[in-house]
């Protein structure tokens, strides 16, 4: 009862997601602060060694539930099993991660429990809140935090009446931090053939390929970035030349991947990848919160910008005003004559 | 055989994407009615997926449902011109305030008054970004859902093949009807309006729009009944009150910064030979780069 439950999303090779670590890592802390129990909730056909992995992390209940059906994912069997917990067990507080498969089953969850869900929080918080309207005080709430509104405001959440309090967060938002003391976890199996009926199991999957991601921003020591202010596709050819020539990979902001200029799967921001490479170009950025979000922590970074008063700037190491397609050229040009 | 019914949830949403310099006020708060209002992107996939699956199904039939004030009937009006049927507009003031859970609740009332075999709707809207509005649907409806939709593969009235696109590859899922899909932005792009649906549905106004018109529309309407768009109100659905705006919103806004950059320390560098050399020298120097 009142403990905080993160559900740990099992990948295509059958090991615990980055993200579910992450917000174990985070779990545990709201847990130490509110004084209550971390628990973990492992769905899938064998949990084996992922079992292992949760207890790294300071975790002190495991909920299991095992059955062939319920690997690859699917929503109906996975939302029978997490219902089902949430009503026994009544969390305070309910984490997942902000992937294909937890923004598919955290509404569903959210809307059979009438509870609150706030997406793609970027911090979560311990905090005390009082109602506006009735003056009633609330202790120890989740302060939900997210960009808001094409990223001009942040604004923070609370549940004040309803439980679980539940979140998403994205992958690589949290710091995934093992827990300096390992403890072992109490394992509760959950009797699977009683909840899983033959109408949950009606979708069914014909066909996956796993296509392993072409581009991997996340382990990129150099990102060099282009925003809409590129102006277009053939001008982000410019970002891969200047990648090619400093060992990077190219990165782009919503506004450019909505514009067509780049695949969505170079996406940085709130909506898209966090990174932290050691450097960060930024090309014809303006520089939304949503996309500082996934960025700020780089640790150094160029803007390029023909607006001095943009507002990446205010994040930037170096702030180059100018015409980004006359200055990339440039720093080719000197690098190659440096370098050697 | 029997008529499928094709229903479609959209929204109109301010373009975020294009946040001009007007769109903020003197006080840093956002300017709502400085944003131009579009078509949900995403929900223009839905709607393109909808009318596809009409052309497939032949026997269909496209409705489209918006939740919004007086101008969202603009949502409606497009997508007729683009090749659905007939749309209603969830209007009314207890609407307002509503959060993703109060949202859904009132669309699965108006939704339960179609009784539609296939729910499209955008994966995600890009005002919020959160993409639970059409899992929660699904929820109250009992339907089962299939997200991040990018193809319709097959159709007929008793199943629908589907192709999602996920983070690491793509799967192919064949589900039962009714169900709810939610479309990805990465879906085809939604075909162009239809001149002759123009011209035949252009003066489709609410009843409420009817009001602010200064020219009369009565013997237009009495001779052209299908221009009149329907508004449903909370009373019209039945709605349980609780469960509408802000009493029906689990989730409430405790505060709202305006972004502030802590500026830091930083060298502003022109275009110029001299300091773009210096920049990558620097780069260099420091082992950043090289």
């Amino acid at each position: 009862m009142k403990n905080v439950f993160v559900y740990c999303e099992v990948t295509e090779d059958k090991t615990i997601a980055d993200v579910s670590l992450e917000l174990l890592s985070k779990g545990r802390k709201l847990a130490e602060q509110l004084g209550v129990k971390l628990e973990a909730v492992v769905i899938t056909d064998e949990a084996g060694e992922t079992l292992t992995r949760i207890q790294d992390f300071g975790v002190d209940v495991i909920h299991v539930a095992e059955n062939k059906e319920l690997f690859p994912y699917r929503t109906l069997p996975h939302f029978k099993i997490i219902h089902h917990i949430f009503q026994e067990e009544k969390p305070e507080i309910a984490l997942f991660g902000a992937t294909s498969v937890g923004r598919d089953l955290a509404p569903r969850i959210a809307s059979s429990l009438r509870c609150g869900l706030t997406a793609d929080c970027t911090s979560l918080e311990i905090g005390n809140h009082t109602d506006n309207k009735t003056g009633k005080e609330y202790k120890n709430l989740l302060y939900q935090i997210r960009p808001a509104f094409g990223g001009n405001i942040i604004a923070t959440i609370v549940n004040p009446d309803t439980r679980p309090q539940m979140a998403t967060v994205r992958e690589g938002v949290m710091k995934l931090e093992e827990a300096t003391e390992k403890k072992k976890a109490t394992i509760k199996k959950i009797d699977t053939t009683k909840l899983i009926q033959p109408e949950d199991l009606i979708i069914k999957i014909i066909d996956r390929h796993i296509e392993a991601q072409k581009v991997n921003l996340k382990a990129a020591g150099i990102i060099i970035s282009g925003g809409y202010g590129m102006g277009s596709k053939e001008n982000f050819q410019l970002l891969y030349d200047l990648a090619n020539v400093l060992g990077g990979e190219v990165a782009a902001t919503r506004a450019a991947v909505d514009a067509g200029f780049a695949e969505h799967e170079r996406q940085v921001g709130q909506t898209g990848v966090t990174v932290r490479p050691k450097l960060y170009i930024a090309c014809g950025i303006s520089g939304a919160v949503q996309h500082r979000a996934g960025m700020d922590q780089s640790a150094k970074i160029i803007s390029i910008n023909t607006d001095a008063d943009a507002p990446i700037n205010a994040i930037a190491d170096y702030a180059v005003i100018g015409d980004v397609l006359e200055i990339i050229p440039k720093m080719i040009a000197y690098y190659k004559k440096h370098s050697k | 055989m029997k008529k499928i019914k094709i229903l479609v949830l959209a929204k109109q949403v301010p373009d975020t994407r294009n946040v001009g310099k007007d769109a903020m006020k003197a006080d840093g708060t956002v300017n709502r009615a400085a944003l131009p209002a579009i078509y949900n992107p995403d929900d223009l996939c839905a709607l393109e997926m909808a009318l596809s699956a009409k052309d497939i199904l032949k026997n269909a039939e496209v409705y489209v449902i918006t939740m919004g004030p007086t101008r969202a009937a603009e949502i409606i009006r497009e997508s007729i011109y683009r090749g659905a049927e007939e749309g209603f507009l969830l209007t009314d003031r207890k609407f307002a305030g509503s959060d993703t859970l109060a949202t859904s609740y009132a669309i699965a009332k108006a939704v339960e008054k179609i009784n539609p075999d296939i729910i499209f709707c955008g994966l995600q809207a890009i005002d919020g970004d959160t993409a639970q509005v059409g899992p929660q649907t699904a929820e109250k409806l009992h339907f089962p859902q299939v997200t991040y939709a990018e193809e319709l593969l097959e159709l007929d009235s008793t199943k629908i093949v589907l192709k999602r696109r996920l983070e690491r590859g793509v799967e192919t899922v064949t589900a039962p009807l009714p169900v709810l899909v939610t479309v990805h932005g990465s879906a085809k792009a939604c075909r162009a309006r239809n001149a002759k649906r123009v011209m035949q549905y252009k003066h489709a106004r609410t009843a409420t729009e009817l009001q602010e018109e200064t020219r009369d529309y009565t013997e237009l309407f009495n001779k052209r009944p299908y221009l009149k768009i329907e508004e449903w109100s909370a009373d019209m659905l039945q709605a349980n009150e609780e469960y509408l705006g802000l009493s029906g919103s689990p989730t409430k806004v405790k505060n709202i910064d305006n972004v502030i950059l802590a500026q830091k320390e930083n060298k502003v560098l022109t275009a110029s030979d001299q300091d773009v050399e210096e920049l990558m020298l620097d780069l260099l120097k420091s082992r950043v780069i090289g």
